[in-house]
């Protein structure tokens, strides 16, 4: 397996990549505090290293489906920052033209299928694109990042089965960050690790250190090696942490200041920082130009985001943009006239 | 006065179907010779659906079915039977008992260009798939801006008729009309049985097919390749005195009603919306104000059932100024459906209650 710390360029991206994903949901908890984004929000900030590493284990073509709390997926899996930052500023030019927001924000063409505002609610859908990755014979592997909550409900248990019973290309990653909201894992589950519900489907599951990149960039490549190879889905759980409240109304009442600051401590990012810095791969510098890059990257796509039109706020523009009008496919993910074997 | 299709059989409490088993013979479908649409040549409604789905599969590689016990078994009503001999087990899904995941990787197959054609056994069963049709499958498109498609057919056994009682039974369409981003398409004959499965297949968003279990043994003609568009009415029978506007099994009922009726004198035009999303609202809102008198029949219980929609665009039109009488609503009882013959048949309007209906509201009114 490679290591991802002595690869001076892959090192440089992955530092980047979590930097952005901090940086951009940073600006936007500002945002919100200051009155200048609306609608509701979820950060996955301390999150980084669980989704940099497992979509460091992707192809660019590879799928993902996302969560609420998928800001450092889209970052992760190739986004451009303008049009995220742009959807939750609610303009024309935003991923979802204004009328999707945080919570929905996809990608087609980074592979990119959506976040979800429902928990559990991208599960069976990755399970779908995984079908349809089988029946033309694409080689692509469909990844579905949930979080530990989804894991309790049904389309977890139902999606979960289906791959195995079809030995589907996929890989379920669950981020367990200790709590559905107020509720904390420990109560709401009666196992010790989610990864164990794998085996209750027939294919392996894993519990990993989800602050750590490279452990993170392991399991899942195992996994998705594994599931190209059409030998089934497996079952990653990544053990994070998130910093902020599950959204802006939260209070922080089921959790204390000295947990929250424990975990702080085990910041992903800075983390792997240390762990570059030893590797010898960077220098000091340069592990300080790639903080700089990202906090530049996220400070121009609200600048440029900012100064864009908003979503035009016409009635008929709504009403016409319920259906879709013509067959024109889903560009970027599947080509016409694919071969579906008999 | 004419009679555009004519129904050979007719679906009733008195002949449902013997539930769950093959209605129709394997070999009478499906075929494809393709070509054109040659007269006389009579489908049963689920062989006007499984020619369909087979001609489908046949044209289009995407096309795939998946459901529960579609394959071997036929699928409960026996839709599906032959199929999987024909088109393999890639194609022909056999799917565990996960309404969610049905539907959902029906939703996943779709934004990856596939064209999932997926089976509801029941379409009671919409319940435990709601998250999927509604959050996911309705909204994708508009939600994602428009980036995304959502070609999904779910195809579902509606209504009473065979004994199912509460959980098997249901006539559930209003719920879909109500949620913008989904077509929900009611067939009331085999030849649109036929022709609006083949324009859900083609349509680039997501469409709810309500079968009619009660019609999947009524024969009736059928065209080769047959495409009847979403959002258009048929005018099943034009009269002078006044318009019955029914859906699904009740148009059958419906035209027997007019028929008796024009035996006293009554003249009855029928209207079948055929699909509720898109609706077409100036064919109902035209042929109503022609007699000045409304009758709606539905099999749905009447509470914010779909004949509310279809009375308040004719309240806020200028259709309304035409009426000469109040208009009637004829629909099934605010109960859960009742398992015994007698209870089940007395919970749904049947041939002599629209006889009954119609000859009250013909009577009423200005003339």
């Amino acid at each position: 397996m490679r290591d991802l710390a002595k690869e001076p360029e892959v090192a440089r991206r992955a530092l980047e990549t979590m930097w952005t994903a901090r940086r951009f949901e940073e600006a936007v908890d500002q945002l919100f505090a200051r009155g200048l984004m609306h609608g509701t929000m979820h950060l996955s900030i301390g999150q980084e290293a669980s989704a940099t590493g497992t979509c460091l284990a992707l192809q660019p073509d590879d799928l993902i489906t996302s969560t609420h709390r998928g800001h450092s997926h889209c970052v992760a899996k190739g986004a451009d920052l303008t049009r995220m930052m742009a959807e939750l500023l609610a303009k024309d030019s935003g991923y979802c033209r204004g009328r999707g927001g945080s919570m929905h924000i996809a990608d087609i063409a980074t592979g990119n299928l959506g976040a979800n505002g429902i928990v559990g609610g991208g599960i069976p859908i990755a399970v779908g694109a995984a079908l349809a990755q089988k029946l033309t014979g694409s080689g692509k592997v469909v990844l579905s990042f949930f979080g530990d909550g989804a894991a309790n409900e049904g389309a977890f248990h139902e999606a979960a089965n289906l791959a195995a019973v079809w030995d589907l290309p996929v890989v379920f990653v669950c981020e367990n960050n200790h709590y559905g909201m107020s509720m904390a894992a420990d109560e709401a589950f009666a196992i010790e690790n989610i990864s164990a519900r794998a085996g209750a489907y027939g294919f392996p599951g894993v519990t990993v250190d989800g602050n750590d990149l490279q452990a993170v960039y392991e399991m899942v490549t195992t996994a998705v090696e594994r599931a190209r190879a059409g030998r089934g889905p497996t079952l990653v759980e990544n053990v994070t942490y998130r910093w902020k409240g599950h959204s802006k109304s939260d209070k922080n009442l089921y959790r204390t200041r000295e947990e929250i600051a424990a975990w702080q401590e085990r910041d992903p990012i800075t983390r792997f920082e240390d762990v570059v810095r030893k590797a010898g791969s960077l220098t000091d510098p340069e592990i300080t130009a790639a903080r700089k890059a990202a906090t530049e990257a996220v400070r121009d796509a609200i600048r440029t985001a900012n100064a864009a039109p908003g979503a035009p706020a016409d009635r008929d523009l709504l009403l016409d943009a319920v259906y879709a009008a013509a067959t024109t496919g889903n560009d970027g993910v599947a080509k016409k006239g694919v071969e579906v074997p008999a | 006065m004419t009679t555009t299709t004519p129904t050979t059989s007719q679906g009733d409490v008195e002949n449902p179907t013997d539930g769950p088993g093959p209605a129709g013979s394997p070999q009478a479908a499906p075929t494809t010779d393709g070509g054109a649409a040659d007269g006389g040549r009579e489908l049963t409604y689920a062989e006007a659906v499984r020619e369909t789905l087979a001609d489908l599969m046949d044209h289009d590689e995407r096309v795939f079915l998946m459901g529960e016990d579609i394959g071997v078994y036929g699928g409960a009503f026996g839709v599906t039977t032959g199929l999987l001999e024909r088109f393999g087990r890639e194609r022909v899904r056999d799917t565990p008992i996960s309404e969610i995941a049905i539907v959902g990787a029906g939703v996943g197959a779709a934004l990856c260009g596939l064209r999932p054609v997926v089976e509801l056994q029941f379409s009671d069963f919409v319940t435990c798939a709601m998250d999927q049709i509604v959050n996911q499958a309705a909204k994708i498109h508009f939600m994602l801006g428009g980036a995304a498609q959502v070609t999904l057919v779910i195809r579902a056994p509606a209504g009473s008729g065979t004994g199912a009682a509460a959980q098997h039974s249901q006539s559930l369409e209003a719920w879909f009309a109500h949620v913008p981003g989904i077509k929900v398409v009611m067939p009331a004959t085999p030849a649109d049985a036929a022709g609006l499965l083949r324009a859900a297949v083609d349509d680039p968003n997501p469409v709810l097919v309500l079968e009619h279990k009660l019609l999947y043994k009524q024969k009736g003609e059928v065209p080769r390749n047959h495409h009847v568009p979403l959002g258009k009415a048929e005018v099943r029978r034009r009269g002078k005195d006044l318009t019955i506007v029914a859906t699904s099994v009740m148009v059958g009922k419906s035209l027997t009603a007019a028929e008796e009726l024009a035996g006293e004198g009554i003249d009855v035009t029928v209207i079948d919306p055929r699909t509720i999303t898109p609706l077409d609202e100036d064919t109902i809102l035209t042929e109503v104000a022609a007699t000045g008198k409304a009758l709606l029949v539905q099999e749905a219980p009447r509470t914010a059932g779909f004949a509310a929609e279809i009375a308040a665009r004719i309240a806020e039109s200028d259709t309304f100024h035409t009426l000469k009488a109040p208009l009637v609503r004829l629909c099934g009882l605010d109960v859960p459906m009742a398992y015994g013959p007698e209870l089940e048949k007395a919970s749904v309007p049947q041939i002599p209650d629209i006889v009954a209906a119609a000859r009250q509201l013909a009577k009423s009114g200005t003339a």
